[in-house]
């Protein structure tokens, strides 16, 4: 009896594994089809990617600032025990932008953006406002989801370039005040670390880490069932699963750079 | 005119629309009345295609639509308006933006004639000044009103109207009741009426049909469902409680002790 149990339950999750990753396939199809289809939803898109960038700019920031201090920080007590500590703005330089800026700058979007995606359209489906899109003739994945896609794909990117910024900036305060490194050195080991591959491999991620907040954000707003309280949960599995989505394909990407392209 | 037949929803195990037949003739309005949870809304809906039938036809002025893309059903739809049960006004959006949406999205009309169109199409539901207000600052009835501006301001052939004059006061919901016999007389519109207000009922309709279980149980004029020996359809319309409806649900109201 306990057997069978085990098995219906695994079989109903892989069922429902497989049936929502195929909702979010078609989602993701129609959004592109819906982003060449005029009339195009300029002022909407602009709208969004103002609320996505300067709204999320302070809190990414202030994350990769100590973020860069504490990679400093933390290289430094082992970088000092081997008299090695010139070295440790090239970790600092290529730990943010190839891994820690691009996965902090996301999974903080998917936390402030994403949820507010969901618990928007989730509210919006629940009081059929939804549905008032559709019978005025106008598609909801066009109207609502299209502009939040671009927003977020271009948005991303720009805020994590910031967050490679100001992170090293945090390094650049530690190493400076902390341990005597000159500015000039400083700046200098940061550049000679840092190759433009570390750089484009790390947004290439964060368009990806965009896609997945916006659909998963997205396709949870749109399928909500229940009310407020369905919305409430509905925005916190949005935040789970883009967390896991984010990391997993993380995951992947650093070890396809690593592996396939020796990068 | 709509015409509907052998129309079938179930949602999990629960049927809700059972081989219904209805027809709506052009320029009449069809009152639908009947317990709630009986379908009412979802047959409106199903008409505007926000809810794909099992099974059965929907013809709308002639074009059967339950087995067209969503693409054509756009083109029936810019015929077709909707008042929504709570008004589904966009909230993001001012009370005038809402009422132009359709004109916004799909006309090339200039900013004046926009701003005329939206003054006028609240000016029917008696509402003035109210274009920069948000749908918050705004009581249930007036978005019920200005929900149905928005319909008017598309200028639609057919109106769904879902409990237009719930939450209303009762001078307003007169008013409305006169807009909807206006647009019949003077514009001919189709329209369709769900509503649990038999006043506004005899009123408003043309005729008057009773859903039960799923499907049509009568279909008159509205003094042929007043004098009617239905059992069902006069424990609804004099509002009993007690009677066979309420038999067949097994349902006993408790007493206050």
């Amino acid at each position: 009896m306990t057997t069978i149990s085990l098995f219906h339950r695994s079989g109903s999750w892989i069922f429902n594994f497989v049936q929502y990753m195929g909702e979010l396939a078609l989602l993701f199809m129609r959004t592109l089809y819906w982003i060449f289809v005029p009339s195009y939803q300029g002022g909407r898109f602009l709208e969004q990617a103002k609320r996505i960038g300067p709204g999320s700019f302070l809190i990414s920031a202030l994350v990769a600032f100590f973020v860069g201090m504490i990679i400093a920080l933390q290289m430094a007590y082992l970088m000092v025990k081997l008299s090695a500590e010139i070295y440790i703005p090239n970790v600092v330089a290529v730990s943010l932008t190839r891994e820690l800026a691009p996965v902090l700058t996301a999974l903080i979007v998917a936390g402030r953006i994403g949820a507010g995606i969901t618990a928007e359209i989730g509210s919006m489906t629940v009081t059929e406002q939804v549905d008032a899109l559709r019978a005025f003739a106008t598609d909801p994945v066009k109207y609502l989801v299209v502009p939040r896609f671009l927003g977020l794909i271009l948005m991303l990117p720009l805020l994590t370039v910031f967050a490679d910024l100001i992170g090293i900036f945090g390094g650049y305060i530690i190493c400076v005040l902390k341990l005597s490194i000159s500015p000039a050195m400083y700046l200098n080991m940061v550049v000679q670390s840092l190759a433009i591959k570390d750089i484009v491999t790390g947004l290439i991620k964060t368009i990806f880490f965009g896609i997945i907040i916006a659909l998963v954000g997205c396709h949870q707003g749109l399928t909500v069932k229940g009310g407020a309280e369905g919305v409430g949960r509905a925005t916190t599995v949005s935040v789970v699963r883009s967390f896991i989505f984010i990391i997993v394909t993380d995951c992947i990407f650093t070890t396809m750079f690593y592996f396939v392209f020796n990068q | 005119m709509i015409e509907i037949r052998n129309l079938c929803k179930t949602f999990g195990h629960q049927p809700v629309l059972n081989n219904l037949d209805l027809t709506i003739k052009t320029g009449e309005t069809k009152v639908m009345i009947g317990r709630s949870g009986v379908g009412k809304s979802v047959l409106l809906k199903s008409i505007i295609g926000l809810i794909r039938p099992d099974s059965g036809s929907i013809k709308v002025n002639g074009i059967e639509v339950t087995r067209i893309s969503e693409k054509e059903y756009n083109k029936v739809r810019m015929e077709i308006g909707m008042v929504f049960q709570g008004g589904a006004l966009f909230d993001s959006m001012t009370v005038g933006e809402n009422v132009a949406f359709v004109l916004n999205e799909f006309m090339d009309l200039d900013k004046k004639t926009i701003a005329d169109r939206v003054a006028d199409s609240l000016a029917l539901v008696g509402l003035k000044g109210v274009e920069n207000l948000m749908p918050s600052n705004l009581s249930g009835g007036m978005k019920k009103r200005v929900s149905l501006a928005r319909v008017l301001c598309m200028e639609p052939q057919i109106i769904l109207y879902d409990e237009p004059t719930s939450e209303i006061d009762p001078i307003t919901a007169d008013a409305i009741n006169n807009l909807i016999i206006e647009l019949r007389d003077k514009l001919r519109v189709t329209s369709i009426v769900v509503t649990h207000d038999m006043n506004a009922a005899y009123k408003v309709a043309d005729s008057i049909a009773m859903f039960y279980h799923g499907h049509v149980i009568a279909d008159g004029t509205p003094d042929e469902i007043r004098n009617t020996s239905h059992p069902v359809v006069r424990q609804f319309i004099h509002g009993l409680a007690q009677g066979p409806i309420t038999e067949d649900e097994n349902l006993v109201f408790g007493h206050v002790k």
